[in-house]
């Protein structure tokens, strides 16, 4: 089948605008005998179900946990972007457009990408219309930061806990559909597969996560709005019920999944501590506009911090190296994560980490500390300040703007982060890729979508800070809204989708067969155990860095791990009740078939570019020596896989990607 | 470290539960107590026993799922904590450690240590929103100045996670601290004055009607708000029902 995005014609900045006006359109009355589902409640499937319902639309809600509140957008610490340029510092849709696809490093779709500055606006003004308390300045009006990979200071934020805040808009918008009887909710279900219908996307199956009941729900169209696949790695910042399971399976019957290997890896997480790690933490980027990011310059510092007889706060200032500061002087701390990443891990990796296992750099404070504690000795005229005065001035501010972070690190690592610097280092975080999907938000299965971070669109090859929210809520508020009208205008006459038929059979019977196998099959091994083994691979091969050899290995690997769960892997407990390990074992053999995809497209694409960095595909000479060279020549498409059986059948369909707004370039930050 | 744990266990929620002793090994004291718990499982299913169930997610503290009782405390020893930041250097080797699931009538278990919180949802349905509309044709967010106090206030109570320690640790199984941050947040804000004194009376109406107690300013759930949620939200929330019903 050829992929086609269905953009529309015309100059970008018109382009929404007038598909907007020439879509078609359901009327109210109709909208009434119209049912869509909705998979997954955190900032993109809530949004999209609160604004389905507020159309009319009949919406069915599925989330696997107790609440739509536990999605784990809620995690999200630092901020939304938006282009409304409050801040009068140069701020605009075009920039904040730009700013996008030159930190994805080309590999976004600039249509997709221009929608999405060009609505953000609204959000903000939407989210504080429902009453998130966004951070305010004196005067009474919103507050910003900055981010890594741009010059504007373009964030809101409510402390360090902004998707918390802004799910929990969304979450509210939900109860007042749910109230009204607009939003039927299904709370612990988990959607285990999409059931077509002459082609098209008209229902799932779900499993009851309390009572372990197997359930047929129908609808005109299915939505897939549930993040991110980064859990394949074992370890990331996902939350631990995080899972690719219904991207996957809408993969498995017919939608295309893209770019599998761009994954975020994160700079500044708080670094693993033992082999036990069931997850690791997030330390928000926001952090890198006041902390300062270094490693001793000498190595005998390092060993002597590393055996305790040398503390960081020893060290003067020109004993340290800030590499960031020293690779990047024009951006500094805020250069993108991609590159803030590797040149993590391009000091560790030559000795320079300062932990035990030699796998962390520093994040400090003292600066930032002092220089805002002399601010506000002016501020509030004390002469003659003492040091501790200032000291005691300048961590007030910086706990009110990160306290909660602080806190966090604080009880994890048992150590004060006012008094001696955080230590961070890289960790999996955002997958850019996921379901391929069309301008329209629609992937290959006629009615079915996918939003928020499940699908590929937006980021490229790389997410900047603050733009996952910022998707999230543009597709479920304000893009799927109108475009799955245009879809829906088609069904105003189907009626219900009945749900006993032959096609729901046959998938309800797979996934039994499926749940079956799981609960009787005899092995020996724990889920985890294949879980790990699986993490280790793709950290290990298919990390932060790749090559062909060890992506080639890595499949293999896959395979053979693959294989050995089949036989080996014990489900203990039964089908027909709560069961925690039944629900890992389904999404664990997701992820090994996911695994194997990842390490191909990895392999597939002879380029670095953002998250996926290629060890043979580095400049060689010149300013940008050891940094990641691009390939536009050969590689400017998104990988679009087909699923043909096994990872290693899936068959590629190329969509070029199409440059006609801004210059394709080297991505520089010197 | 080595450990005994004492554990509730309850097949379903119509199943009689039971304390059931379990030992743990080699724990180290960087261990969250939910890595501890996960071992705990690991081993059960090796041996081919049903683990434990119990709720958790996002493990950074955010998401407010994990919800077991410990050593008689919700979210166990230590204070502005939820379980899975609690660390096992909270702990010494040769410790009895008892974990239960939160205990309140408006909270059955449903296995183990998983309890269903659906009364706090159902509160929320009752009232805790803004009816706007999700259009995005909505004012500029600026047009209305909120003075930094007011929305530094708003988001203080808005931090609340929905974990249900408040009514778990309160000898009245009250839930006037989750109700009274979220009438607060909007109480506190412009944009919630309209609907004030049908959401306060509304969502009041639904945590009565779903068997949760009163508040008699003990404060103990203050105490155990992992949020550090403040009882001035309960006065709060107490107030404006008051207006609302003059």
């Amino acid at each position: 089948m050829a992929l086609d995005s269905r953009v529309p014609k015309g100059p970008i900045k018109d382009k929404w605008t007038d598909y907007k006006n020439h879509i078609n359109l359901v009327n109210p009355a109709n909208k009434r005998h119209i049912d869509v589902i909705v998979v997954g409640t955190g900032l993109a499937g809530g949004s999209a179900a609160a604004t389905l319902a507020e159309l009319g639309y009949n919406v069915k809600a599925f989330a696997y946990q107790d609440s739509p509140r536990r999605a784990h957008s809620i995690a999200a610490q630092g901020g939304i972007n938006a282009a409304k340029n409050y801040q009068g510092d140069g701020d605009s849709t075009y920039r904040l457009f730009y700013d996008t696809v030159k930190g994805g490093d080309y590999r976004s779709r600039e249509a997709n990408v221009y929608r999405l500055a060009e609505v953000s606006a609204n959000i903000i003004d939407q989210c504080v219309a429902q009453g998130v308390p966004f951070a305010r300045d004196y005067g009474g009006l919103l507050d910003n930061r900055s981010f890594g990979g741009v010059l504007v200071s373009r964030t809101f934020y409510a402390k360090g806990q902004t998707g918390q805040q802004l799910l929990l808009g969304a979450y509210s918008a939900m109860n007042r559909q749910i109230a009204r009887g607009k939003i039927e909710m299904f709370n612990r279900h988990e959607m285990l597969d999409v059931v077509k219908v002459d082609g098209k996307a008209r229902g799932i199956i779900a499993r009851n996560l309390i009572t372990g009941e197997i359930e047929r729900h129908s609808a005109h169209a299915v939505v897939i709005a549930t993040g991110g696949y980064g859990n394949v790695y074992f370890l990331s910042t996902n939350a631990m019920g995080s899972n690719a399971t219904a991207a996957w399976k809408i993969h498995k019957k017919g939608a295309y999944f893209a770019n599998p290997c761009y994954t975020q890896i994160h700079p500044t997480c708080i670094p693993r501590s033992g082999d036990y790690q069931s997850k690791l933490t997030l330390m928000s980027e926001s952090l890198r506009n006041d902390g300062r990011i270094w490693v001793p310059k000498n190595i005998e510092d390092v060993k002597a911090i590393r055996e305790g007889s040398k503390k960081p706060t020893d060290l003067s200032e020109d004993e340290r190296d800030y590499y960031l500061e020293r690779r990047y002087p024009a951006f500094g701390n805020l250069v993108p994560r991609d590159v803030a990443s590797r040149a993590a891990k391009e000091r560790c990796d030559a000795g320079y980490g300062v932990n035990a296992t030699g796998e962390a750099v520093y994040l400090d404070f003292a600066a930032a500390i002092e220089r805002y504690g002399k601010e506000q000795a002016k501020i509030h005229n004390i002469k003659n300040a003492s040091a501790e005065k200032i000291y005691e001035l300048g961590q007030a501010i910086v706990e009110a703007k990160y306290g909660n972070l602080f806190q966090m690190y604080e009880k994890i690592v048992d150590q004060n982060p006012y008094k001696t610097p955080m230590m961070i280092y890289p960790a999996v975080h955002y997958t850019m890729g996921g379901v391929w999907v069309d301008y329209n938000l629609m992937t290959t299965i006629p009615g079915c979508y996918c939003i928020g971070e499940a699908n590929f669109s937006d980021h490229g090859a790389n997410r900047l800070g603050a733009s996952a929210l910022m998707q999230g809520l543009a597709d479920g508020y304000f893009v799927l809204p109108y475009t799955i009208g245009d879809y829906l205008a088609d069904d105003i006459r189907t009626g219900k989708i009945p749900t006993d038929t032959p096609e729901f059979d046959e998938v309800e019977k797979e996934v039994k067969d499926r749940i079956d196998f799981f609960v009787n099959n005899k092995g020996t091994k724990s889920v985890d155990y294949f879980h790990k083994r699986l993490g280790k691979v793709m950290w290990d091969k298919v990390g932060m860095a790749r090559n062909a050899q060890g992506l080639t290995e890595a499949m293999a690997e896959i395979k053979a791990i693959r294989e050995e769960f089949w036989k080996e892997v014990k489900v203990p407990g039964s089908a027909n009740e709560m069961n925690t390990e039944l629900e890992k074992a389904g999404r664990v053999a997701d992820f090994l078939e996911l695994g194997e995809l990842f390490a191909k497209d990895a392999l597939v694409r002879e380029e670095s570019c953002g998250g996926h960095f290629r060890e043979e595909s580095a400049e060689e000479s010149g300013p940008q020596k050891g940094e990641a060279k691009r390939n536009d020549k050969d590689f400017a498409f998104v990988s679009a896989w087909e699923y043909k059986g096994e990872p290693a059948d899936a068959v590629l369909h190329k969509e070029e990607l199409e440059f006609k707004d801004i210059e394709l370039k080297q991505r520089s930050y010197k | 470290m080595n450990l005994t744990l004492k554990i509730w266990r309850q097949k379903d929620a119509s199943a009689k539960g039971q304390m059931v002793d379990y030992k743990v090994t080699d724990i180290s004291e960087h261990m969250s107590f939910l890595e501890m718990m996960d071992v705990l499982n690991e081993q059960l299913v090796n041996s081919g026993e049903e683990p434990v169930a119990f709720d958790h997610d996002c493990r950074e503290g955010i998401c407010g799922m994990c919800s077991m009782y410990i050593n008689g405390e919700a979210h166990g020893p230590d204070r502005g904590i939820t379980t899975c930041q609690l660390h096992m250097r909270m702990f010494k080797d040769g410790d009895t450690i008892t974990i239960e699931p939160f205990r309140a009538a408006a909270f059955p278990v449903i296995k183990d240590l998983v309890v269903d919180r659906m009364a706090f949802e159902r509160i929320q349905q009752a009232g805790g929103y803004i009816s706007v509309n999700t259009s995005g044709n909505t004012q500029d967010a600026n047009s209305i100045p909120i003075s930094k106090h007011a929305a530094d206030e708003a988001m203080d109570a808005a931090t609340c996670i929905g974990c249900g320690a408040c009514v778990a640790t309160c000898k009245n199984s009250s839930a006037m601290l989750f109700v009274g941050a979220k009438v607060s947040q909007y109480a506190l804000l412009p944009q919630g004055q309209i609907e004030a004194a049908d959401r306060v009376k509304n969502m009041v109406a639904q945590m009565d009607l779903e068997g949760f107690g009163n508040c008699t300013n003990t404060g103990a759930c203050e105490v155990e708000c992992p949020k550090g949620i403040s009882l001035d939200n309960i006065a709060r929330m107490n107030r404006e029902l008051m207006k609302a019903n003059l």
